[in-house]
């Protein structure tokens, strides 16, 4: 029976997070989100030197749950995309049989191919400009990589999510690779993995905006106090960690679920998503509430995480469509 | 990750089914018979070493090394075979381990065998009319007997849980009122049956009243010889915080937990409102906390077996269990609809019910109540993970208090 992180998988987290604290500081963060970029290829080198391209190759001896704890510190740390793309790219490049999407998985594990994620109906894509491929379809209708370039239109926007920039893209007579036909379950489970990962990001941000607004908490002076001494803040930062911390066991069980092939893997991975973009999204405002005038501020950057948790939450579904779907899955 | 217990432990589950099968075959007995027969499966499996794993077995246990993996295959495979476990309760859960840590060599003779054999029972004797979260200003009066051997005790207690049955009690009592409040108090073991000590059932919000529910006692010139002193006189505030971690960590709450949250299901079928997409909507919203509590209730386990400190997220438990239940508690006010008009028999309490609807909620949905309020406060709770577990500055007045001087 083991239910918590081994000193591996802590020690994986804490090399992203230290990678992150040197290429990804506020100031690089604030530059990038006027930049009107859309990738910044000195962190996505950074973290892809860590070897992170690879963790969803089937005999990397890791899996869903080393993926998750990497997205949880990329939300922690709101770091710049595409990696829950580029892992998942990886993971359905890597057990498909097509050959030609094969020849790109050695680029795409080291990242020097750079793969888009556009699964679900959204025209809205992560990094667009910016990736080779891009892995496009759904768990129903089946999953495709597309080539970049001819029969790929892309749009830039201004982008809410500011650490994240989608563009809006649409696809007509595109090079498609097929990696999972219609009906393939892997095409589903490979959906179910995004949902992981995308709770787990914001399991990483919610964690983030409990941790500053507790600091601040302790060095923000009131009344010739700090103001976490009063019990009205301290009793909502209790609130903000009791939503987050018990939640990071849900995002660790829907994680081992996939990796297990447990029958319960698909519902997992719905009731995180939904919790856990829930959860983001009360704690940002929360956070925003903790820091009162600073929280409100550009400068100060905490809406790069209230903006990461306005996407996340809409992402490939939002928490209530994915409660219809575990509704059904229980038989309700 | 892996929720497997692993081999051994599998093998070890092994023997206990076996002992159960052969050692639990309670057949029709009624009363008394019955009564006989679980106080005799009891010595079995203690003998076994399957329960009062952490009491020596000079004193009646089974004496075992600690092993949450064991003390868990054992709950789950005696909830299986619907077997007693241990008799439970106060004197269990506290006063053993209490005197295990704290108490004299005489202090377990006398009272350790009793107590688990279910012969004694332990009224806890903390919260005052007067001192309820600051528990430490008790005001219950303790005096030496002009010749030193006896305390006297004067004074009020109040919530005691099975207070109509208890035989004794341990207690906190005020027997240095010049001292500082947390060094004027002592540990006190008290026997309740005696002319100076009256108790009283407490009616409770549900209705609950009679031999089940809580009780407040009297104490007028009641007695207590100093030899029943746990601890130094005037530490009893240190001696009251013992916390024995012995396999403590379960999943039973986790469990409980999913048992009613499937009956809030079961319940939204009843009255016909599974279909509703709000319901569903709610249901499943619900379901993401009950998980998250199964689950890092799993977290919780696993760290207590690989004896690692799991941090903060064990402070938050019991607030986390109390909200979901408020949370269930509405959506079962909305389900329960017109039935919630007619009160269920046998309210909140563990007397004879008849056959019950819906109506039945009721009890879940005052009871909810109770858990915000019993052992340690929603607001008490709300402090201890903001001052313990996210490391905020305490309260001033309690830093004051605590003589932290100008913080």
């Amino acid at each position: 029976m083991r239910f918590h992180l081994s000193e591996e998988q802590i020690a994986i987290q804490d090399a992203v997070r230290g990678t992150l604290a040197d290429c990804w500081p506020m100031e690089r963060l604030h530059k990038f989100a006027d930049s009107g970029d859309d990738f910044d290829p000195d962190s996505w080198a950074a973290l892809m030197g860590l070897g992170l391209g690879g963790i969803l190759l089937p005999d990397s001896g890791m899996g869903l749950l080393d993926a998750a704890l990497v997205s949880e510190v990329a939300g922690e740390m709101a770091a710049p995309g595409p990696l829950i793309a580029q892992l998942l790219a990886v993971a359905a490049v890597a057990r498909s049989g097509s050959e030609a999407a094969r020849a790109h998985l050695d680029g795409l594990v080291a990242g020097t191919t750079i793969a888009a994620l556009a699964l679900g109906d959204s025209q809205f894509v992560q990094s667009a400009r910016a990736a080779q491929v891009l892995l496009v379809g759904d768990r129903d209708g089946g999953i495709a990589l597309v080539e970049a370039g001819e029969g790929v239109t892309i749009e830039p926007v201004q982008p809410t999510d500011r650490s994240r920039p989608v563009s809006r893209v649409s696809f007509a007579g595109a090079i498609r690779h097929e990696l999972f036909s219609a009906g393939d379950p892997l095409a589903a489970s490979l959906c179910d993995a995004a949902l992981v990962l995308i709770a787990a990001d914001a399991l990483g941000g919610a964690l983030h905006c409990t941790d500053i607004s507790v600091a601040y908490a302790k060095e923000r002076e009131q009344f010739g106090q700090p103001s976490g001494r009063f019990q009205a803040l301290k009793h909502q930062l209790a609130h903000m960690a009791l939503d987050a911390e018990p939640a990071r066991a849900l995002v660790w069980y829907a994680a081992y679920a996939w990796d297990a092939g447990l029958p319960d893997a698909a519902r997992a991975a719905a009731m995180a998503k939904a919790h856990l973009c829930d959860v983001y999204v009360r704690s940002t405002r929360a956070a925003v509430a903790a820091h009162g005038g600073i929280g409100y501020t550009w400068e100060y950057g905490l809406n790069y995480w209230f903006r990461r948790a306005v996407l996340n939450r809409a992402w490939l579904g939002s928490p209530a469509e994915h409660r219809v779907r575990a509704a059904v899955m229980a038989g309700w | 990750m892996d929720l497997s217990y692993g081999a051994e432990a599998e093998a070890f589950r092994e023997d206990v089914r076996s002992f159960l099968a052969a050692a639990w075959q309670p057949g029709e007995r009624r009363k008394a018979d019955l009564k006989d027969y679980i106080r005799a499966f009891r010595r079995q499996a203690v003998e076994a070493g399957y329960l009062y794993r952490s009491v020596p077995k000079r004193y009646g246990g089974a004496e075992q090394p600690v092993d949450v993996i064991r003390a868990q295959v054992i709950r789950e495979e005696f909830a299986r075979a619907r077997a007693p476990m241990e008799v439970g309760g106060n004197g269990v859960n506290m006063t053993v381990p209490t005197l295990l840590e704290k108490g004299t060599d005489e202090q377990r003779e006398l009272f350790i065998r009793k107590t688990i054999e279910g012969e004694y029972v332990w009224g806890q004797g903390y919260s005052e009319p007067g001192s309820g979260s600051d528990l430490a200003s008790v005001r219950t009066k303790g005096e030496l007997s002009p010749d030193g051997t006896r305390w006297i005790v004067n004074g009020q207690k109040i919530w005691t849980s099975q207070g109509m049955q208890s035989t004794h009690m341990f207690m906190l009592v005020r027997t240095e009122p010049d001292a500082p409040k947390h060094d004027g108090i002592t540990y006190l073991l008290i026997d309740l049956d005696q002319p100076g000590v009256t108790r009283r059932p407490i009616r409770q919000m549900t209705g609950e009243e009679g031999d089940h529910t809580f009780c407040e006692f009297f104490f007028d010139n009641a007695e207590s010889p100093v030899s029943w002193q746990v601890g130094t006189r005037g530490q009893g505030w240190q001696v009251s915080r013992t916390t024995l971690k012995h396999e403590r960590a379960a999943i039973g709450s986790a469990d409980g937990l999913g048992n009613q949250f499937r009956k809030l299901v079961d319940l939204a079928k009843e009255v016909g409102r599974i279909g509703d997409p709000l319901v569903r909507d709610e249901l499943a919203r619900i379901e993401g906390f009950v998980l998250s509590h199964r689950y890092t209730s799993f977290r919780l386990f696993s760290c207590s077996a690989a004896g690692e400190d799991p941090g903060r997220v064990a402070l938050m438990m019991k607030l986390y269990l109390t909200e979901i239940g408020h949370e269930m508690a509405l959506l079962a006010q909305e389900l329960v609809g017109e039935h919630a008009f007619v009160e269920p028999a046998g309210a909140g309490g563990r007397g004879p019910r008849g056959p019950r609807g819906p109506e039945k909620w009721l009890d879940q949905i005052m009871g909810s109540l109770g858990n915000s309020i019993a052992g340690g406060a929603s607001n008490i709770q709300r402090n201890i993970i903001g001052e313990r577990g996210l490391g905020l500055p305490r309260d001033l007045a309690l830093e004051l208090e605590a003589g932290g001087g100008r913080a």
